[in-house]
């Protein structure tokens, strides 16, 4: 059965969904082991367990953090030999994404990025172009390196949970020689709300927003959504550029997509345009959003958000 | 101190995206026929224009050359940086780089910058933070990787001081400051800066800049490590995924926001 090592990057106190995903998706491709990078809580270990991780992998130096991905991939490498791995599955995040790019060079490894689902032969499927193909792609080398974007499958605890024993593995010396350091670290605040990345309703604004994000929380707050944004609002500085959704933000495939005052650039129909439902609200009926909507609404925002927000809550009562 | 800088910008040559995309033949691989130097490799041509600038341009014997890899079109993406400022333009093309995977294109592009490196290797790397096609993200990371240099990727901003590189990078919860000694690889994002477009003084300035073209015998590439055979990544199948179509469009007349709430009830998205 083949080997497929889930690398989990900083745990913290309780595993994501997304990295619950990534352990159910491994399971249906082979035998499931973990490498994880920082500390392991009890909670973590035993959600690990219960998710059928069969060995843990943790790195011999405690310092990984401080540097910018090389070193990280230095690590992976290494835990994939120590696994005898033949695929590696990491999340979709920018980090992610350039430690797999690195190990895929150490291991001579294909790397295919963006995967929303994988096959048991290890074939994997995304989109591309902004989402106007789907295609399939499989790596033609012994180690296949995928990552894999949040809400791709259902996480499942396995059937009989596992005891899994940890290994650490050694980081070369070597691993930190030509990388850069990381020499401060500001903490972002906290929204409350749902991550935009693995939101199942978004509702984002753009320069119709006017400075004034607060008619998009209240209908966000309503609906349990994530609060996201155009470039145009982000480089306003109304909102923070981390909520900022298109090619040079993120990529959101959500059940729900409201746009709110967004004229449909197509660099911002990049980051929502696979999204299930799409509604858009814009007071120019000629706005290009309208093209790929299939709830629009010709009129303003300050009008209609605030009256969507009172009627969702008077139904709920 | 630092003395001359040598910066060397990777340009890509890529669909124009205001066009319909689309993969074709063989391999699903990027029809390139209406293609433009990627606009977030302009982003890092600026940040390369504005490091030499400050500290006196050419005329104080810093240099930026511009690379691209690509067919034939893609000598455009060069000229354009040469209009936009570049000093010197590198083109490397080679039929067998048809349908390099990102591991195959950091090969070949690895390669040039050790061929631009031999007499005096480059201070800086600088790439975007995608193509705007592949938007994988995965060359500038790759290129760290194989050229065993400090990788400062996704930069927002960036600071140089006596070979010492200081940038901010931003992530989805914190934001770093990531230092590195020169030489180092270096990807920027759109916010970096406010590229410059060029203008009649650039573009004439640009006929008498020089393009050299570069081929896989030149950089000492084997043609089966590139292309599709030398890819470790094959696209087996590619359908376009239907084109959304425009659904229901009302005008408000005092109670769209109703309507949308029953549009959400209907839909069980409430
Ligand atoms: C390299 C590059 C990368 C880019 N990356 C991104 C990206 O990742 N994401 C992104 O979004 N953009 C990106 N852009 C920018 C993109 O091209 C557009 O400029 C941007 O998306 C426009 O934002 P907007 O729709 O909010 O603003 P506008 O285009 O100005 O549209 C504002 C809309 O609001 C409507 N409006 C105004 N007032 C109201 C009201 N009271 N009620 C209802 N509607 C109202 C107007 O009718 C208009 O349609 C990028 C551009 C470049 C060059
Ligand atoms: N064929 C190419 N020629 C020149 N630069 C490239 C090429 N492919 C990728 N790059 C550089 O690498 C960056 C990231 O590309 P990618 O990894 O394809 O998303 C781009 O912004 C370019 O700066």
């Amino acid at each position: 059965m083949a080997k497929v090592l889930v690398f989990i990057d900083n745990p913290g106190q309780a595993l994501k969904k997304a990295s619950l995903e990534l352990l159910t998706i491994a399971r249906s491709l082979g035998e499931p082991a973990v490498a994880f990078n920082g500390e392991l809580h009890g909670g973590v270990a035993e959600a690990l367990a219960a998710y059928g991780a069969q060995a843990l992998y943790r790195p011999s130096a405690a310092d990984l953090d401080d540097y910018l991905v090389g070193p990280k991939a230095a690590y992976l490498a290494a835990a994939v030999q120590a696994a005898g791995a033949t695929i590696v599955l990491t999340e979709n995040s920018a980090e992610a994404k350039e430690i797999a790019a690195r190990l895929g060079i150490r291991l001579g490894a294909g790397v295919i990025t963006d995967v929303v689902a994988v096959e048991p032969g290890g074939t994997a499927h995304k989109s591309v172009l902004a989402g106007s193909y789907t295609t399939t792609a499989n790596a033609t080398t012994p180690v296949a390196v995928l990552t894999v974007k949040p809400n791709s499958i259902t996480p499942e605890p396995a059937v009989t949970g596992t005891a899994p024993a940890t290994v650490t593995v050694d980081v070369p010396e070597t691993a930190v020689a030509a990388s850069a350091r990381i020499t401060s670290r500001t903490e972002k605040a906290a929204s409350g709300r749902p991550d935009l990345g693995e939101a199942r309703i978004v509702v984002a604004g753009g320069r119709g927003v006017d400075g004034n994000f607060g008619p998009l929380e209240d209908l966000a707050d309503a609906l349990g959504a994530a609060v996201g944004a155009s470039r145009a609002a982000t480089d306003a500085g109304w909102i923070g550029h981390d909520a900022q959704i298109g090619q040079t933000g993120k990529t959101v495939a959500p059940q729900l997509y409201i746009s709110a005052g967004i004229s449909g650039a197509i660099q911002q129909k990049a980051g929502m345009q696979t999204a299930k439902v799409i509604v858009a609200v814009n007071k120019d009926a000629e706005s290009p959003i309208f093209e790929i909507a299939d709830f629009g609404i010709v009129g303003d925002l300050f009008k209609v958000l605030p009256q969507a927000t009172e009627e969702i809550k008077k139904r709920r009562g | 101190m630092e003395e001359t800088l040598k910066i060397i910008v990777l340009v890509k040559h890529v669909p124009d995206a205001q066009f319909d995309r689309h993969l074709t033949g063989e391999g699903n691989t990027t029809d390139r026929s209406e293609s433009i130097l990627s606009e977030l490799d302009e982003y890092a041509l600026e940040a390369a224009l504005q490091l030499i600038e400050a500290r006196g341009g050419e005329a104080a014997g810093h240099r930026v050359i511009a690379l691209s890899m690509g067919p034939a079109g893609a000598v455009n993406a060069v000229k354009k940086s040469l209009q936009i400022g570049a000093s010197e333009g590198v083109h490397l093309s080679d039929d067998a780089l048809a349908g390099s995977d990102a591991a195959a294109t950091s090969l070949a592009l690895a390669a040039a910058i050790r061929h631009l490196g031999a007499d005096t290797p480059a201070d800086l790397i600088i790439t975007g933070m995608a193509s705007t096609d592949g938007e994988t993200s995965l060359v500038p990371a790759q290129l760290a990787e194989r050229l065993n240099l400090p990788q400062v990727t996704f930069a927002s901003a960036l600071e140089l001081d006596g070979g010492k590189l200081s940038a901010r990078r931003d992530g989805d919860t914190h934001a770093d400051t990531v230092e590195a000694a020169l030489p180092a690889l270096v990807s920027v994002t759109d916010q970096i800066n406010d590229p410059r477009y060029p203008n009649f003084k650039g573009i004439m300035a640009a006929k008498k800049k020089t393009i050299t073209t570069l081929s896989l015998a030149d950089i000492g590439v084997d043609p089966a490590q590139v292309g599709r055979s030398g890819s470790w990544t094959a696209v087996e199948t590619a359908e376009p995924r239907p084109a959304r179509t425009a659904g229901t469009i009302i005008t408000d007349e005092g109670d769209a926001g109703i309507k949308l709430v029953e549009f959400l009830a209907a839909q069980k998205l409430l």
